[in-house]
């Protein structure tokens, strides 16, 4: 420790720096706020429906298995791109069909495989959570994942 | 025990230690579920064995961070505590919403965010018992002595508690969403609660090590500034890939790099005042874990946080087992080793004995701490592995989790010696005090009041 440096100055460096650092990271999150809002997400898509969708996501608590842009519990595949995964882009109504159905089929019981829980969603609400993660996909996450395969 | 109030604290230690026990006893089940899938599959998928085991962990780091500034304060502050009712009455609070959400988590009731899953009114029950905490400890230090080590304590305890107002709000654009969850995620274990470890374990050294207070607590402000000045811009590296701008890539890497060095001051300061120390403690298993603390928060949140922080890695890498590895021994080196580590050395006083069952806490230590690392070294293997199948050759993630079987199968071996060692350290800490050291000697010198 140089010996230069009192405590006082250490503290006050402390506070001093902590501060300038603090208001330089609010005003970079003000700014990325505003990014998302305008740029990176689409503002115009996030219908009731999608706000819907994520409520559902959240009543069945589904990041405590899946991640969502790699965030959650690593357990059971990433579901930011599944929009993408299940041909969303080129055949929208194929995807819608083949999630809901993937969804309806659980639990697969094989012996073996990790198995996902039933969940009994009514069809406004399996709409709204497909809608959800459509709408999901389409946020621009930098070109993440590296593959669809998430 | 120099103030009597201090004994306040136990009840805190108590409950803390019944809830890792349970985190334990879920973090078991839940990796016995990777390596046997369908095990418990219908009473008790693995979504609430997950969300148990580290919302646990999070209330039994904050009532053990209460427990541990109930402690310390009445020494530092010079003087009694300011209402042991309050503080038993937002126990009992904390620890009834603590324990509701655990129950209601078993019945599916929650809220979806992780980490954040407890229902609304268990939220506000935890804001009002973490409000009464710090109007009971800050009136303490409002009439006491101020010293750099209870206020960069407060500090973080009340930038904690701001920190998480943003568990409150859940705006319906999911990027949004995200940005401010990191404001409490990272703000508080990457940013704030680097206060309170810095600061309790500056208290610990300063009582077990006699070196000077100014010496010591200099070292104290040059830590928790490195930490903030590292961590705030740090949480870029948490907005690389949620529909942030490009900008928090390269500012996220070099901040979040330079993360690394608070931990490493933090193992350089304790050994430099161990070494420094003219005092020859003899709570000699609380000496090793204050060493042990910064060691093992060092390589888990600092070396095996760089090693993906990174934007260029983290592009592959980001959401694997590498995080998982990662965040196993960033939370078991820089908290919880901590929190063990003021228990240890609280007890003795605590339970009005000389320094107890020392060798049973040590081999608590080694046995636990080495399974940790064990279980960081098989979740980052499987994490490598899955990064570059999945992330690499683009291969489905079922088929990859399929390859990592024996890695999952190590990592539930490593968990069943966590399990281990953690009931020696329990029966050491709360089984009768056999082998004490003797009074007398070094102890003279020793107790807390001395420093």
């Amino acid at each position: 420790m140089a010996d230069g440096l009192n405590k006082s100055a250490a503290r006050n460096i402390f506070y001093g720096g902590s501060l300038f650092f603090f208001l330089l990271f609010a005003a970079l999150t003000a700014h990325s706020h505003w990014y998302m809002v305008n740029t990176s997400t689409d503002s115009e898509g996030l219908t009731d429906s999608v706000k819907h969708g994520k409520e559902v996501w959240e009543k069945n608590m589904c990041i405590n298995c899946h991640t969502i842009l790699g965030e959650g519990a690593y357990f059971a595949p990433e579901l930011g791109n599944v929009w993408e995964r299940y041909g969303g882009h080129a055949n929208p109504e194929a995807a819608r069909a083949g999630l809901e159905a993937w969804i309806r089929a659980q639990p697969l019981g094989s012996e073996g495989r990790r198995q996902m829980p039933a969940y009994d969603l009514s069809d406004a609400d399996m709409q709204a959570l497909i809608d959800f993660l459509e709408w999901t996909d389409g946020i621009d996450a930098q070109d993440w994942p590296p593959h669809p395969s998430g | 025990m120099k103030y009597e109030t201090q004994k306040v604290a136990l009840p805190f230690f108590m409950v803390a230690m019944a809830l890792f026990t349970l985190q334990v006893v879920f973090g078991l089940l839940a990796a016995t579920v990777y390596v046997w899938p369908n095990f418990m599959a219908e009473i008790m998928p693995f979504h609430i064995m997950r969300v148990s085991h580290t919302n646990l962990l999070i209330v039994w780091l904050l009532i053990g961070f209460m427990g541990s500034t109930y402690y310390l304060m009445p020494e530092e502050a010079e003087r009694e505590t300011h209402s042991p009712t309050i503080a038993y009455i937002q126990l009992a609070i904390f620890a009834f919403a603590g324990a509701a959400a655990l129950v209601g988590y078993q019945f599916g009731i929650h809220e979806g965010r992780e980490f954040l899953e407890q229902p609304f009114w268990v939220k506000v029950l935890i804001t009002i018992s973490f409000l009464m905490f710090l109007f009971n400890t800050s009136m303490t230090l409002l009439k006491g002595r101020r010293t750099a080590i209870n206020l960069v304590l407060m500090l973080g305890l009340w930038l904690a508690a701001v920190f998480w107002l943003f568990a409150f709000y859940n705006p319906s654009n999911l990027a949004v969403d995200k940005l401010y969850w990191w404001w409490v995620v990272h703000l508080w274990v990457e940013g704030v609660w680097e206060l309170i470890m810095a600061s309790l374990l500056a208290y610990l050294l300063i009582k077990m090590t006699g070196v000077d207070r100014e010496v010591i607590e200099k070292w104290l402000y040059v830590i928790v500034g490195l930490a903030l000045f590292s961590g705030l811009l740090g949480t870029g590296h948490h907005y690389y890939w949620i529909g942030a701008p490009s900008y928090w890539q390269p500012i996220g890497s070099i901040f979040s790099t330079l993360e690394v060095i608070p931990f490493f001051a933090m193992v350089v300061f304790a050994f430099t005042m161990f070494w420094k120390g003219s005092r020859n403690h003899p709570n000699k298993a609380a000496m090793l874990w204050s060493l042990g603390c910064p060691t093992v928060a060092f390589f888990g949140a600092g070396v095996w946080g760089f090693m993906h922080t990174l934007h260029w890695v983290n592009y592959y890498s980001h959401g694997t087992q590498v995080t998982a590895a990662h965040g196993h021994l960033a939370f078991y080196g820089a908290y919880v080793m901590l929190l063990l580590g003021i228990i240890t050395f609280a007890m003795p006083a605590l339970r009005r004995v000389q320094p107890y069952n020392q060798i049973l806490n040590m081999w608590g230590f080694w046995i636990m701490t080495s399974a940790m690392c064990f279980m960081t070294f098989t979740l980052t293997f499987a994490g490598v592995v899955q990064t570059h199948l999945q992330r690499v050759l683009g291969m489905n993630f079922m088929e990859v989790q399929s390859q990592l079987g024996l890695f999952y199968a190590m990592r539930l071996g490593a968990g069943i010696a966590v399990a281990i060692g953690a009931a020696m350290l329990l029966y050491a800490f709360f089984g009768p005090a056999r082998q004490q050291v003797p009074a007398g000697g070094t102890q003279l010198t020793a107790g807390p009041g001395h420093a």
